[in-house]
This record gives C-alpha cells, structure tokens and sequence, in this order.
C-alpha cells in the first residue's frame, strides 16, 4: 500500500461508482464509503511515522527529462488535508447515497464525486509542481460538473460556467506561476523550491511568479474579488456543497498557500498581500452572510469569511496565527460539512431552504436539532465546542501579530460577531422562531442522513475537550508550515484574561445584534441594495460577453472562408520560415558537388514540363489543361527514367494515363471553363506563387545529399538479397522492409476507391428533395 | 543538370501554388497534381542523382554489394505516387459531385451555398 496506489485506488472506484450506484441502489453510498473509510484508516495509521519526521515520499518518472516527475509525500500538512478529504469523504458518500434518491442520474453524480475525492487527494499529496496542477484542474473540472448537476436549470448552468471559468482562468495563472518559480532549478519538485527559496526569490520572475500563484489560489478558495463564485455554486446538490465548497476543494487554495509560505514568509509582497485580501474577504463574507435569506447562501458566506480569516492566519505568520489557521482548517471542516449537510436535511424534509419559511422544527425534528445546535455552538466559538479554541487562537494570534494588530483585530472582531449573529439566527429562525404551515408534517431524517453530520459533531466536541489529540497529528503540519517554530499548547480553558474577556464580548455583541435582528438584516440589506451593489456575478457575464464579441470580430477578420487566402497565408508563412532556418543552418549553397554531366535529354524533360505547364495555366479548355498534366507527368517521368528510378517511372507512366483518363470522364460533365479571376489577383498570385518556387528551389539545393555521405539505403542494398532474396531493391522495400506501408497504402487506395463510388451512386434522393 | 532540376522544382511550386490560389476547383485539383509532381521530384533530388544505375543487387554479387542510386527514396516516391493517384481521382470525382450538388465550380460560392 502506499500513496499512489491509493490514488489509484479512488480513481478506479469513480470508474466504478456508476455500476455500484446501479446495481445496489439502495446501500450504494454505505458500499462506496468503504474505500475512502479504509484509507483514512490507512492514512490515520501513518501518524506516528509522520510524527517522528519521516515523511513518506514516492516518486516515479514522468516527464524526467523535463524536470516533472509522479512525486508523492505525504507530510504533516499533507495528512492532515488526506485525513479530512478521506474522512469526510466516506461520510459524505454515505449522506450523498441517500440524499440523491431522489434525483435522476444519480450513477454519474457518484463518478464524479469520488472522481473528485481522488483528485483532490492527488493534490494534497503531489511533490511535483506540475502534477500538483494537474490535480488541481481535475478538481476544477469535477467542480463544474458537480456545480451543474441539474443541468436542466440555466441557474446551476450559469453557476457551474462562472466557476469553471475564474477557477480554470486562476488555474492558467498558477501554472505560468509554477512554471515561473520552477525556471531556476530546472525541475518541478517541491524540495527543490523549499529547500533553496533563494533561487526563486532573487530570481527576476520572483514578484510576476508570486502575483500569478497569488491568483491561482485566490480564485480556488474564493478569496475577495473572486470570492463571487461560491455562493453561486451553491446550485450543487448539498452533498457537493458539503464536501467540495467548504470542506475541501475551496481549501487547496489555502493549501497551496501553506505549503509556499515557507518559501515566502520573509517577503513583504507575500505578507502584506495574504494579510490585505484575508481581512477584506474575511469582512466581506461575514457582512453578506448577515442578510441572506437562503440556508445554503448564509453557510456559503460564512465559508468566504472563513476562507479569508485562514488566508489571513497564514500570512500573520507568527506560532499563534499559523497555530490557529491549523485549527480552525479543522473546526471549520466539521462544522460547515455538518451545516451543508443539515441544511440539505432541512431542505429534503421541508421542501425549502429559506430561512422566512421555516420554523420550529425542533418539535419535528429533535435529533437534527440537537446536532445543528452543536455545529453552530461550534461556528460561534462556544465552549466546549473545538470552535472555542479556534477562536481564542485567533484572538491571540491578532492579539500579537505584527503589524496592523488593532485594526485585524477590530475586523476580526466584527466578522466573529456576524458569524456569531448569523449562528443563532440560523438556530433560532429554523428550530424555534415562528410556527409554520408545512404541507405534509416533516421528520426526523433518515439515519443515513444524520450519521455524517453526528459523526463530525461528536468529533468537534470531543477535540473541544481533549483539544491534545489532534495536537500530535498538528505538529508535523506545523513544521511544514512554519519550520523553526513550535505549535502552541491547545486547551479549552485559558484562564481569565483578555482573549476570554474577547470570546465574551463577540458572543454578546452577536446576542445584541440577534435582539435587533429584524431592524439589523432590514439595514443590511438596504446597504447591500445601495451602497454594496457590485453584482460582480453580472459584470464578470458582460465582461465574458463583450470578450466573446471581440472574438467573434477577429474570428471574422481571420477566418474569412475564402480557400485561396488561407491558401496564400499558408504559403507565404511557410516560405517565410524555410527561408529563415535554411539562412540559420548555411547560408552558402556548396555547388561543387553540383556537377553531374550535361544530359540533353533532362532538358528535353525540362522543355516538357516548362511548356505543359504553361499549357495548364493559359489553356481556354478544361481538357487541354488535363492533356497538358499529363504531359508534363510524362516529362518528370522521364527524369526519373534518366536518374536510375525504374520503377518510378513504370508506375508514373500507369498513374498518369489513369488520371487523365478519369479527369477527362469528369470534366465532360463540367460547364464551360470560366475566367474567375482579373489581371490584378493574377499578379498577386503570381508573385506568392514565383516567392514559394524560389524558396523550395533553394531549399532543393540545399538539401539534396552529396555522394559518398552514410545512407540508410546501404542497409537495404546490403540485405535486399541476403535476407529478403529480392533483387530489385526498391521492390523489397516495398513489399518487405516497409511492407506495413504498403499495406497502408492499399488501404488508402481501397478507401479512396469505396469514396469514388460512393460519391457517383450517392444522389438518387438528393436529386428528389431538390 | 542539378541546378536545372532545382530550378525545374521551384517551377513545379510555383505552377502549384498559382493553381491552387485559382478560385475554379479543376485548377485546385490540378494545383493538387503538380504539388505532388513537386514533391516526388524534390524526394528524388535529394536522394542524389545517380544516372544508369538502377537500385539493383545481382545475386551472385550480393555480398559485395556495389553502391546504386538511392533506393529508399524511390520507394517512398512509389508510395506517394500510388495515394497520390487515389487522391487525384477521389477529388475529380468530387469535383464531378461538387458541381452536381451546387451547381457552380467557383470556390468562392462556396460560402453561399453553405447558407442555403
């Protein structure tokens, strides 16, 4: 067992999933779990092994020449993100096996599903720049396919299309990024950059690369300006939104951000960079999470906010910031999975998921309610949720960044606040809250529903209890990270000091907000509709239109659909670029070689093939012009007669006889030869046409072989007789040296025959619709 | 002789590429024909050439092989002649079919006919 073949293992099982699905519908998620659960087992078993530092690596040549290599390690930071996409993963199948019964082509929406759990479990472990990216555009690719699961739905189209397009755009600029940084070593592993930054950071691509990976990462995990792309993607059926859009594939952003930030943390750019778009997403997110009236938009909202706080984390860079990033990687992983799967029990059960038309569904529903309280304890920061400790983190670590600490702290502040606001709205409006008419009465969901959700609940408190379990699995992760520092001690309870005094205030200052909440969402939404309405969604449409107009301007300036300049564009580019490489090999032509005797019948052939073809060009009739084709054949045969080529010659003489024959059947059919063209594209033509002669005239000379110089001819006049027992050694090529050829070639000449046929008996019915 | 061969090649190019730049599809086709004349000629030159000395071994010397014209130029010509002929008469008979379906052997209708 090891890495790759696990990967594999997920790639077979999506190959697989639709048969499972289809076969045994009903326990089909309980069955598909059983990979991913065994190798989150697997991956669980090589902690201590990752504990002690001995990362497990692997590598199998690719590209070797190139520099990219099939390189897997599985580190820290690497398990921790293969421990949640495995464990998540076989919960999310199990909820996905019931959840989508009642949609329609449920065995493809498996494929993808674990297809997207294999790629993502690619990207975490890859070693290798390249292969990194790969799995990253698989996971984008799956993510678009997932986004647009109801097809039938503009909507989901749209919003599938819109995260294609800025998660594949941020996919390019990563990889001229990858590219950029990995030009210096000359190959694309990752040690190569970590264990020698200084290469890449004095490199002159040093600030382009940063910029282009920034980009990259950014547009993955929804990161202000792109940060648009999430909530739309909330068109995916829940189990997607629970797994891809907030547990895992909007992480490998912030993934790929820690695994750079050894290389980067001594540079402002990369610092001050994380630091700017983490506060401004993490505010953002907070304040749109506020009023939003759709379960799934809050959760999504409240996932850009989190997005932005772990970016910020990372690029707070200190113990305690890249500490609390770790943790709150995990408490955000359980809790918002859990939420997605929630609200997708909610929305199964109720038939909504709009927060104005439910209520009081905790007297339906108990169990349920018991573990979305549970999760939104833990996404307020309550104890003795493990979300407590990710916040008291987070206050400590603002508490002691750097630089800007009071103004992080305040957005910090005001953004755990939103959330703790949004948290008990969520709570109340859905479980208590006004009583409501639901058409059938709902309840409580079905146990393979609940067992993600309860599973991921019970493991947030447990943690928020003994925080030190995941603490031996945290520190690996953390050196990969922050190598030279040490992680921070994890307890729930501190002590009274600021950071609690901080907790306290948050969770009061969200309760006040709940007291007003009707006033507050009333004012919110009025400055959203007034003051914040960017509807980036809309402009990124109308940039997206005015650039497909733009190519359609182009497209018509160069695909005009006129043969002949396509022709001429051809000939002139050719002629052009043969004239350059012959010029860089030898600009000198060695004519000493040139001299084979004078022979008055070549020029006899010359005269042929000079006269025919002027017959061919002014010829007034369609069949002097074939005549004179044949002519000028029977001129080039004789030169081949002249210069020894037997046997071209017997075939040239059968060829041309049969051309003009079946051209002379055609052109009797035809309508009288017309003059198409005026004296002015004569001209032209004629200049391009005597350009590209005078080139290829060149380049004959050029290449044609001096005696006496290696041929590969040697080997078959050597064995034509030994080995093949043909004289004629062109003959034995043909039939027994490159007798593959020659088969080929009958088959072209079969086919081009069955074509010709087809072609003269294919017009009875075209002929009656006309 | 080989700078008149050259010569004769560039020429062949250039009858070619005039043909094919002409908007009556029998002079593409055409133009098709002397682009392969073209070809197989330039194949052959650069082969050397190599008069009265067919690429021939005599069995009782076959093993003091004596240096012939190049044969594996010859036989890669005797391929290209035998598809170019395949291709010579599948095209005369689209040309034939063209015309039936449109009714025109002018290319540049072509893009009109595409709207019917």
């Amino acid at each position: 067992m090891n890495i790759v073949l696990s990967i594999f293992m997920l790639f077979g099982l999506a190959a697989l999933a639709p048969f499972v699905n289809q076969r045994f519908p009903k326990i089909s998620g309980w069955l598909l779990s059983i990979v991913p659960a065994g190798l989150f087992v697997w991956f669980l078993s090589k902690i201590p092994a990752v504990v002690q530092g001995l990362p497990i690596a692997e590598s199998y040549p690719w590209l070797a020449a190139m520099g990219i290599n099939f390189s897997f390690k599985l580190d820290g930071l690497s398990l921790v993100f293969a421990l949640l996409i495995t464990g998540i993963g076989a919960l999310i199948l199990i909820y996905a096996g019931y959840y989508m019964r009642s949609y329609q082509k449920t065995n493809r929406f498996f494929g993808y599903l674990v297809f997207f759990m294999a790629s993502m479990l690619g990207l975490v472990t890859a070693s290798d720049w390249i292969l990194l990216f790969m799995f990253w555009e698989f996971t984008s690719v799956s993510s678009f396919v997932l986004i647009g699961f109801k097809h039938e739905k503009s909507a989901a189209r749209e919003a599938a299309l819109q995260a294609l397009l800025i998660t594949g755009l941020g996919g390019l600029a990563l990889l001229a990024g990858l590219i950029m940084m990995s030009l210096p070593y000359g190959n694309f592993s990752f040690d190569a950059v970590i264990n020698t930054p200084e290469l890449f950071l004095e490199s002159k691509l040093f600030i382009p690369a940063t910029i282009l990976i920034l980009i990259g990462a950014f547009t993955k995990s929804a990161i202000f300006p792109f940060h648009f792309w999430l909530p739309g993607a909330m068109q995916a059926p829940s189990p997607v939104s629970a797994f891809l859009h907030s547990a895992t594939m909007v992480k490998a952003g912030i993934y790929l951000l820690a695994r750079l930030h050894p290389v980067m943390e001594s540079q402002e750019l990369w610092i001050y960079t994380l630091s700017v778009f983490g506060v401004v997403t993490m505010f953002v997110g907070a304040w749109f999470a506020l009023a939003q009236q759709d379960l799934k938009k809050i959760l999504a909202y409240t996932t850009v906010s989190a997005l932005g706080t772990l970016v910020l984390l990372i690029g707070t860079s200190t113990a305690y910031s890249i500490t609390a990033a770790l943790v709150f990687l995990l408490v955000h992983a359980f809790y918002k999975a859990t939420l997605f799967m929630m609200a997708g029990n909610i929305e199964k059960k109720t038939g909504t998921r709009d927060i104005r038309k439910l209520g009081q569904l905790s007297r339906f529903m108990p169990v349920a309610t018991v573990i979305s309280l549970l999760a939104l304890l833990s996404m307020s920061g309550i104890p003795p949720m493990i979300g407590f400790i990710g916040k008291e983190l987070m206050y400590e670590a603002k508490l002691t960044a750097p630089e800007a600490g009071n103004f992080i702290l305040i957005m910090g502040f005001l953004a755990n606040a939103f959330t703790v606001f949004v948290s008990f709205r969520f709570a109340y409006e859905v479980f208590w809250g006004k009583s409501v008419s639901f058409e059938k009465p709902p309840h409580e969901p079905d146990i393979s529903l609940l067992t993600g959700p309860a599973v991921l609940v019970l493991i947030s408190l447990v943690l928020g209890i003994f925080p030190n379990q995941v603490a031996d699995l945290l520190g690996p992760a953390f050196q990969a990270i922050l190598p030279g520092e040490q992680l921070i001690k994890l307890k729930l309870w501190h002590g009274f000091n600021e950071i609690l005094l901080l907790s306290f205030l948050t969770v009061l200052l969200g309760i006040v907000m709940f007291a007003f909440r009707r006033k507050i969402i009333r004012l919110v939404s009025y400055m959203n509709l007034n003051f914040f309405n960017a509807k980036l969604s809309q402009k990124f449409f109308s940039g997206i239109d005015v650039f497909l107009s733009l190519t359609k301007k182009k497209t018509a300036v160069v695909q005009h659909g006129y043969h002949r300049f396509y022709l001429m564009t051809i000939f002139i580019s050719a002629g052009l670029l043969l004239l350059l490489t012959t010029n860089a090999i030898d600009f000198s032509v060695d004519f000493s070689w040139h001299q084979s005797p004078l022979n008055y019948l070549v020029i006899l052939a010359a005269i042929m093939i000079v006269a025919g073809s002027v017959a061919v060009i002014t010829a007034k009739s369609r069949l002097l012009a074939l005549i004179a084709t044949g002519f000028v054949g029977i001129g080039i045969t004789i030169i081949f007669v002249i210069y020894s080529g037997v046997d071209l010659a017997i075939t040239m003489v059968m060829v041309e006889t049969l051309t003009v024959v079946i051209g002379a059947m055609v052109v009797y059919h035809l309508p009288k030869y017309l003059d198409y063209s005026g004296v002015g594209s004569r001209i032209r033509d004629g200049i391009v046409a005597v350009f590209f002669g005078g080139v290829m005239s060149y380049l004959a000379l050029h290449t044609s072989s001096p005696e006496g110089i290696d041929k590969i001819s040697a080997y078959f006049a050597a064995n034509s007789y030994t080995k093949a027992f043909g004289e004629n050694i062109v003959n034995v090529i043909l039939v027994d040296f490159r007798a593959l050829d020659t088969l080929g070639e009958i088959v072209v000449l079969a086919l081009a025959a069955i074509g010709i046929v087809s072609l003269l008996k294919l017009n009875a019915h075209k002929k009656s619709s006309r | 002789m080989n700078i008149l061969i050259a010569l004769l090649i560039g020429f062949l190019y250039a009858v070619s590429v005039y043909l094919l730049l002409r908007r009556s599809i029998v002079k593409l086709v055409i133009g098709i024909l002397f682009l392969s004349y073209a070809t197989n000629l330039m194949l052959f030159f650069a082969g050397g050439l190599t008069e009265t000395s067919p690429a021939f071994v005599v069995a009782s010397e076959a093993q003091n092989v004596v240096m012939t014209s190049d044969s594996l130029p010859q036989a890669l010509i005797l391929t290209a002649l035998v598809i170019g002929f395949g291709v010579a008469a599948f095209s005369m008979v689209l040309i034939y079919r063209f015309y039936k379906e449109t009714g025109t052997v002018d290319l540049d209708d072509l893009s009109d006919i595409e709207k019917l």
